[in-house]
């Protein structure tokens, strides 16, 4: 800890509670950085590629999940290191912008750093090294983007995209099915997506999970499925050419929101109270029965008295439907969400070509699934699994599709995966390194060192020679300049990444890189840690 | 410290860990193994039950359970191992999903990774054997489908398998003796239902004293409840009003509303007021011309004399699941509001006899004659509420398993019959795969049959000689053979009757699968610091 004395010789304090504070200054900090950092990053590099391995997480309350998801191993391994929550930040901002590649990125930047300390080592200065790692970043972009191929999403039934969405499944515990899900994305993404404004709307997609049944009986539902049921058993168990009234005010007598109080002084004011307050509730009935809709959804619950009373007019409701939902089902089926019962009219209902409760299994579990609506604009996904931990991990990865193909309608532009592309940026790389003749030079061609530590571990985790198998690839590539020329992870006997489609998005290649480079930079310009001492 | 000798900094909280590479899939196979070979002497008509003690201190504490019941051993274990814990929730969900075969899957999935870490102690790579377990399975899945029949839901042929798997799925279980017995009661009323699925309507009431041979399947409905003091006790072609209203006092549902009276006459009137609002709903109750009010909450003396007075039958207190029951049996509709009596005839259930009952010492409501007869009620007797459980949790296994059948129609052999047959497929397959999958083939076949292993030795046989024999006797062709559990042979199933749920099985084997590959796809385990309890 540094001291500072004054004329006299007596130390005084410069940051408050000094003595309970731990301070960590230069090289010091660079590498225990740096260190906690890569400690992260080698947990992650395991599970990456087709044949990456998974990773079991306990919760502070005895939760287990079984992951391949970089995002997820790093947000529940409640990292405590400040450095190494950086790259949980840099992991998470991956999966919000890009939704996939999570691992990837992770172990490019404990790649980075691993090189930064060895350039630190050399007595290299820390902003130089960011500087070189910058300028080199920019280069394997623009190189990316040379060597990126437009694809055409339409054709052969959308095979690119299902492509796609295989090569995103094939790392996780689903791969067995990576096809028929790939399928299932790609239907899914599509009937949503608005391919004119190349944009999609990933809300309208709902991924509603279940256990039971095996993956094999994922499918795809054109409409939605909501966990609730008939709010009266009796109530008929299918509507169809359903006209949906969506309400987001209960069957209950209204709660001004003004503080009031009514007081009973009289018996004649109690029965009349009485009266009023019945005549309330099959008012709401009406009104609701008016307006020709066949069947209520309801945000709110509705007592006894409300129930029966709904059952008797025939008009089938359902109750506690949540928030997101109550969204879902407006957009859907074009219904308006009324808030209140006076402003129900016949053009705010919401059509569907039905409304049907199904059960599953042996318990006595039901949904409520919501077909043909008016605007088909959502569907669901229903993933089944034999246990809660594969239908989560199964639903993260049908996530992770759905974000692949929801870039490549946003931008059709692949590069090829099996770490060709970072070979080949790599080759570019150290070539633009020996045109610079400052020290940035080692730093930049640490760089290419660094990105081709993505198909080193690709093919270390595949079992295979990861230096020979990188060797060969990179020569390869130089020899017949096919940057397509990758790792053999699945063993199908070809390096070339076009014949085994393997398709990787360009845009989150790109952000892979460039999110990477900006943490390690970040990371290099710490030179002093405080905190607190009781870590 | 890595490799290189270089202090890591401390990257996890305190007391969390971190396990990678071998030490982490070492930790999983132990614990999954441990909880596979805890329920695996359950396994088969010959497996022995398990006493669950639970802990902690208190009276309900005391209360043991004696079962034999997979799911609900697994259920009530507490465990730390993450990959245990898998194994615990595929047991669940196989509960959830078919009822039964719950040892089976969480065996199976033990079993699995037993011989998965013999294949990766000869250093095949996990992905590999995942790759193998995944051929396997598919073919597995592929020779249980097509060694499966099906018969036409009305044949005669139906009805008899659905009486030999009750009888299978009991045999286990500790009413073996009275299986029978059992299995002929499960599917009349699994039958009662006509198709659907709803396992509510079949009511199980349990009651000690008496003998297991004393239960019964009353066609009627019977209600735990007892009816009101001062009413008939039995009542001819009832009309039956269900309702789930308020009889107490109906709480004013405008919000903020308060009473508030400056004299004691006025709290007098507005008593009488309240009487008055009470006598009217009963009044209109009247209308509905009922001869038995069932209401879902408790009813005050006073409307209930009311009803006395004017000849209606009251029940009060029906649990909900109980009114359900009502309604779906008599077609009564549930009401809450009773402003509509010229729908009477609509709302009214019906059936042709109410009479109050006595099962050993208790009082109940009996329903006879309903006009839907979709509803039925087991009555379990027996020496003790620890057997009445046991039997409850079986006879739930045997419905669950029998409505699985009717809906999904086709069926297999039992006696271990379908595993032999699957690992003979997976066998046949692993000759024609080039690689290491192969060996994951092979084990995959080996595990399947340790299941009839594990029967074997559970009866006390002498299991490899008669897993031998059984895998001679397939060879020949005979493809209906399995293990004879009474005699300690080689049988024909068609023979003996033994028939299981092909939904059932297929579910085993895929959740057993799945949960080996998730299980085996672990290279690391991260264990968070378990949160901080505050003390109460």
């Amino acid at each position: 800890m540094s001291l500072a004395f004054d004329d006299y010789g007596r130390p005084y304090i410069i940051l408050r509670d000094q003595g309970q504070k731990k301070r960590m200054k230069g090289l010091e900090a660079y590498k225990s950085n740096i260190l906690a950092a890569k400690a992260v990053a080698n947990t992650l590099s395991s599970s990456l590629g087709p044949k990456g391995m998974d990773k079991m997480l306990v919760s502070p309350d005895g939760d287990v999940s079984v992951t391949n998801d970089g995002a997820t191993i790093v947000e529940k391994m409640e990292i405590q290191h400040p450095t190494a929550k950086l790259l949980v930040e840099l992991s998470q901002s991956q999966d919000a912008e890009i939704g996939d590649g999570t691992t990837g990125v992770v172990v490019l930047a404990g790649k980075l750093l691993e090189q930064a300390l060895t350039l630190l080592d050399k007595g290299i200065h820390p902003l130089k090294i960011s500087d070189g790692f910058d300028r080199a970043c920019d280069v394997a972009i623009k190189h990316l983007e040379t060597i990126s191929e437009e694809i055409d999403i339409q054709a052969n039934e959308h095979e690119a995209l299902i492509q796609a969405a295989c090569t995103a499944l094939g790392s996780k515990v689903v791969s067995k099915r990576k096809r028929e899900l790939g399928k299932i994305a790609v239907t899914a993404v599509l009937d949503v997506a608005d391919l004119a404004r190349r944009d999609v709307n990933l809300d309208l997609i709902k991924i509603q999970t279940k256990t039971g049944g095996s993956v094999e009986d994922t499918r795809l539902i054109s409409g939605i499925l909501i966990d609730k049921d008939m709010s009266h058993p009796q109530m008929p168990k299918e509507v169809k050419e359903a006209k949906i009234c969506l309400l987001t005010c209960p069957f209950e007598p209204p709660k001004p929101k003004t503080k009031h109080n009514i007081n009973i002084s009289s018996a004649e004011d109690y029965k009349k109270l009485y009266l009023q307050e019945q005549q309330y509730f099959v008012d709401m009935v009406k009104l609701v029965k008016d307006s020709g809709a066949n069947i209520a959804l309801c945000q709110w619950g509705f007592d006894d008295e409300a129930n029966h009373l709904l059952l008797q007019n025939e008009l089938p409701a359902v109750r506690w439907v949540s928030g997101t939902d109550v969204e879902l089902i407006a957009m859907a089926t074009g219904a308006r969400i009324i808030p209140r019962f006076q402003e129900i009219t016949p053009e705010k209902l919401g059509k569907a070509g039905s409304v049907k409760e199904v059960q599953f299994g042996t318990s006595n579990e039901r949904m409520l699934v919501i077909e043909n609506c008016q605007c088909t604009k959502a569907v669901t996904i229903l993933i089944r699994g034999g246990s809660q931990m594969i239908v989560d991990e199964a639903k993260r990865s049908i996530h992770d599709a759905i974000c692949v193909i929801r870039n490549l309608i946003k931008d059709n532009r692949i590069v090829y995966g099996g770490g060709s592309a970072e070979l080949a940026c790599a080759i570019q790389v150290l070539q633009y390194a020996d045109e610079v003749s400052s020290v940035e030079q080692y730093a930049i061609r640490s760089f290419a060192d660094a990105l081709e530590g993505i198909p080193c571990c690709l093919a270390d985790n595949c079992g295979l020679n990861p230096i020979t198998s990188v060797a060969q690839a990179k020569a390869r590539q130089l020899q017949e300049s096919n940057p397509r020329i990758g790792i053999d992870c699945m063993e199908l006997g070809t390096t070339d990444m076009k014949e085994q489609r393997i398709y990787e998005t360009l845009s989150s290649k790109k952000q892979q890189i460039q999110l990477a480079t900006q943490v390690v930079k970040m990371i290099l310009k710490i030179d002093d840690v405080i905190a607190p001492d009781d870590y | 410290m890595d490799i290189v000798g270089n202090v890591l900094p401390q990257v996890l909280k305190d007391e969390a860990t971190e396990d990678k590479g071998e030490m982490a899939r070492l930790q999983s196979f132990v614990g999954a193994i441990a909880v596979a070979d805890l329920v695996k002497t359950t396994l088969g008509p010959k497996g022995m039950d398990k006493i669950l003690k639970p802990t902690g201190p208190g009276q309900e504490m005391t209360h043991i359970t004696v079962t034999n019941d997979g799911a609900t051993i697994l259920k009530s274990m507490y465990v730390e191992n993450p990959a245990a814990k898998i194994l615990i929730e595929i047991s669940k969900t196989q509960d959830e999903e078919v009822g039964d075969g719950t040892t089976t899957v969480a065996v199976l999935a033990g079993e699995l990774l037993r011989e998965g870490e013999k294949l990766i102690q000869k250093r095949i790579h996990p992905q590999h054997v995942i790759a193998g377990w995944r051929i396997a399975r598919d073919v597995a899945l592929k020779r249980l489908r097509d060694i499966s029949s099906e018969n036409d839901i009305n044949s005669q042929e139906f009805h008899d398998d659905l009486v030999k798997i009750a009888r299978t799925t009991l045999s286990s279980k500790l009413i073996t003796s009275d299986r029978d017995y059992f299995a002929d009661l499960c599917v009349k009323a699994v039958l009662r239902l006509k198709g659907s699925s709803n396992l509510d309507y079949i009511q199980i009431i349990k009651l000690p004293g008496g003998t297991i041979r004393d239960s019964y399947l009353d066609d009627g409905f019977i209600l735990k409840k007892q009816i009101t003091i001062g009413c008939k006790r039995r009542i001819e072609n009832a009309k039956i009003l269900v309702a789930n209203t308020a009889m107490d006092y109906d709480k004013i549902k405008i919000y903020g509303t308060k009473v508030k009276v400056n004299s004691m006459d006025k709290v007098a009137e507005i008593e009488a007021a309240e009487k008055e609002k009470m006598k009217h709903k009963v009044d209109k109750i009247l209308k509905y011309q009922p001869t038995v009010f069932v209401n879902r909450q408790l009813i005050y003396n006073y409307p209930e004399q009311l009803l006395a007075d004017s000849g209606i039958t009251v029940i009060e207190h029906a649990d909900f699941e109980g009114m359900e029951r009502v309604a779906a049996a008599t077609g009564a509709e549930i009401l809450s509001t009773f402003d509509a009596p010229e729908r009477s005839a609509q709302v009214l259930g019906h059936c042709d006899l109410i009479e109050e009952i006595m099962i050993g010492e208790e009082k109940m409501i009996k329903f006879s004659g309903c006009k839907k007869n979709e509803a039925c009620t087991i009555v379990l007797r027996g020496a003790s509420t620890h057997i009445l459980d046991e039997v409850d949790r079986s006879i739930h296994d045997a419905l669950c398993v029998l409505i699985t059948t009717v809906k999904n129609k086709r069926v297999v052999w039992g006696g271990g019959n379908s595993e032999m047959q699957m690992a003979a497929a997976c066998e046949e397959e692993a000759k024609k795969v080039q690689g290491k999958q192969a060996f994951a083939i092979e084990a995959f076949a080996r595990a399947l049959r340790q299941i009839p292993t594990i029967i074997c030795d559970n009866g006390g046989y002498d299991s490899a000689e008669l897993i031998q024999n059984f895998k001679v006797e397939l060879q020949k062709g005979n493809q209906s053979c399995g293990l004879n559990m009474t005699d300690g042979t080689i049988g024909n199933m068609s023979e003996l009757g033994v028939k299981e749920c092909l939904r059932v099985k297929e579910q085993a084997l895929m959740a057993a699968s799945e949960a080996a590959e998730l299980i085996m796809r672990v290279d690391d385990i991260v264990k968070c610091a378990p949160r901080k309890r505050e003390r109460a």
